[in-house]
């Protein structure tokens, strides 16, 4: 048998050395920029990170110290009414474009619009609920901020709960309507628990992405320099204060700022892993 | 086994000038047909020769994807069940179907049996204990799984997933009973058990079977149906269909001629 390669084979074999070269570079320059993200992240934060940032508020210009307790009530309470709010709103719309519009005309609208939500920047969302809910108003708050943050989450949850939904094959939902069940009870009862998996981790992952959202606070619940649950009025929470303190002259600000950056991308990672976990789990069961 | 000896059953299902549209396409010319009561109705013939879409007018699965048509009568007990004032989950209650891949609810073997009898039936936590136990018992799963109840019905083996799908089926009590290639994605073991319990349910179900496999309907049916191009070519007791069809068509099929 001839063992000398033909010229086919060295172009083919070359061709791929070229192509193998090329994704590994990209694959390096890729994971070295996030390498470097967080090798100066946790540096600056973690020797910002102490316990005096869960008991201390944000502090006034000119003081020592200080903490961000208020930032992170805030941002918590404000996440947590927007997880409440856009999550029966986006599983329910989700449901009705998998369950009962599929190819109908409101389906097809529905659908393009949360296309446009997705990537709408958040800018405009945030001055859109600016100017219904804040300048009619006539003060930032919390509430403003929660909706914000639900027009960017609810798209998200809707869609990946269409898509998970999809996933699940047409026999199941054949089978629970071949026992005379009616369509509502195959959708919660049947379709939408077998794609329970999916629709959690889609739900982690849009908190993932509100938890960071920035610009749609700036003009919703603004700030607040002080300790603050009442959500009718101007919340402080972390983003803004990463942004203002980061760009401010006074040293303990700025290392508040970069702890606040890093327990948000904490957050951001321990959700992404849950949700990894959760749906690997799920999906080989 | 012998059908000629018994006397003639009433018929649950009879089918008169049934036509099937798939948009445009027609699934089904002309089909009339008869299906008696307590037996074993076997539907044979070539893939895409309307057999399954045959089976599915009856519990008009058919229903939930527009586009999809049947025209004619289907008779069930005499209720013509195309009627579009028919309330199709009414009718799915009555008319239960079991599909080619097994596929159990993503809940506990209970619930898989539970949630068909919830729908109608409201009963006492003892009642719907009894209820659970007699279905699995029907279907021949009981004894494999009376001490794992509260698993997930997707743990079980894929011929333990078909049989609880049986027993969901049955524990609703239906009067018809359609098995769509129920053993295709079985094992042999699996298929045998399967095809002892359809010997075992006629007794007090009505059932009509399509399969692929010829020596299955052979074995497990009283009457056999054959199809060809969306039209009934030849339905007799299997016997005779299968020792002397009366067509050539049936012949050829039938003998490997042709299929």
């Amino acid at each position: 048998m001839e063992m000398k390669p033909s010229a086919l084979y060295r172009k083919r074999y070359r061709t791929n050395q070229v192509g193998v070269t090329l994704s590994m570079t990209a694959m390096v320059l890729g994971l070295a920029a996030l390498l470097w993200i967080l090798v100066v992240l946790f540096g600056n934060g973690l020797a910002a990170l102490n316990f005096s940032i869960f008991t201390n508020d944000t502090p006034a210009p000119g003081s020592e110290g200080g903490g961000l307790r208020n930032a992170i009530v805030g941002s918590l309470m404000m996440v947590g009414l927007t997880v409440l709010v856009s999550t029966p709103v986006g599983i329910l719309a989700g449901v009705y474009l998998t369950e009962y519009g599929d190819t109908s005309k409101t389906a097809e609208i529905t659908r393009f619009i949360t296309d446009i939500m997705l990537s709408a920047p958040s800018i405009v969302l945030g001055l859109f609920v600016y100017a219904i809910a804040v300048a009619t108003v006539g003060n930032f708050s919390g509430y403003a901020g929660s909706l914000a943050l639900s027009l960017i989450a609810i798209p998200v949850v809707m869609r990946t709960t269409e898509n998970m939904m999809r996933l699940v094959p047409g026999s199941l939902r054949e089978a629970a309507f071949a026992l005379g069940a009616p369509r509502w009870k195959v959708a919660t009862m049947v379709t939408l628990r077998a794609a329970k998996a999916g629709v959690i981790t889609g739900l982690l992952l849009a908190v993932a992405r509100i938890s960071g959202e920035t610009a749609p606070l700036l003009f919703t619940a603004l700030n607040n320099q002080f300790f603050s649950t009442n959500m009718e009025g101007p919340m402080a929470n972390l983003p803004v204060v990463i942004f203002q303190f980061a760009m401010s002259p006074y040293e303990n600000w700025v290392r508040l700022a970069w702890a606040g950056a890093l327990l948000i991308t904490l957050t951001v990672l321990a959700l992404n892993i849950v949700a990894r976990v959760f749906f690997r789990e799920k999906v080989s069961a | 086994m012998t059908a000629s000896t018994s006397k003639t059953p009433a018929n649950a299902i009879e089918v008169r000038n049934l036509n099937f549209f798939y948009g445009n396409f027609q699934g089904l010319k002309n089909v009339n047909l008869d299906i008696p009561e307590r037996k074993v109705t076997a539907f044979i013939g070539p893939s895409g020769c309307g057999k399954s879409t045959l089976l599915r007018t009856f519990n008009r699965m058919y229903s939930l994807y527009p586009g999809q048509r049947a025209e004619g009568e289907i008779n069930l007990y005499g209720q013509n069940i195309l009627d579009p004032k028919q309330d199709l989950n009414l009718l799915r209650a009555r008319v239960g179907m079991v599909f080619q891949k097994p596929t159990p609810f993503p809940m506990t073997i209970y619930d898989n049996i539970a949630f068909g009898v919830k729908l109608y039936e409201t009963l006492s936590k003892s009642d719907m204990d009894d209820r659970v136990e007699w279905a699995l018992s029907k279907a021949a799963l009981w004894n494999e799984v009376k001490d794992k109840l509260g698993q997930n019905g997707l743990s079980l083996s894929g011929g333990q997933q078909q049989r609880l799908c049986i027993a969901r089926s049955v524990a609703v009590k239906p009067s018809v009973l359609l098995l769509d290639e129920p053993t295709s994605a079985l094992d042999p073991i699996s298929t045998a058990k399967v095809e002892e319990l359809v010997h075992e349910l006629k007794n007090d179900y009505t059932i009509a079977i399509v399969t692929h496999n010829m020596q299955q309907a052979a074995r497990c049916s009283d009457f056999t149906a054959y199809m060809y191009l969306g039209e009934l070519m030849e339905v007799g007791v299997t016997e005779e269909l299968f020792f002397k069809p009366k067509r050539t068509e049936t012949e050829d099929y039938i003998t490997g001629r042709f299929g």
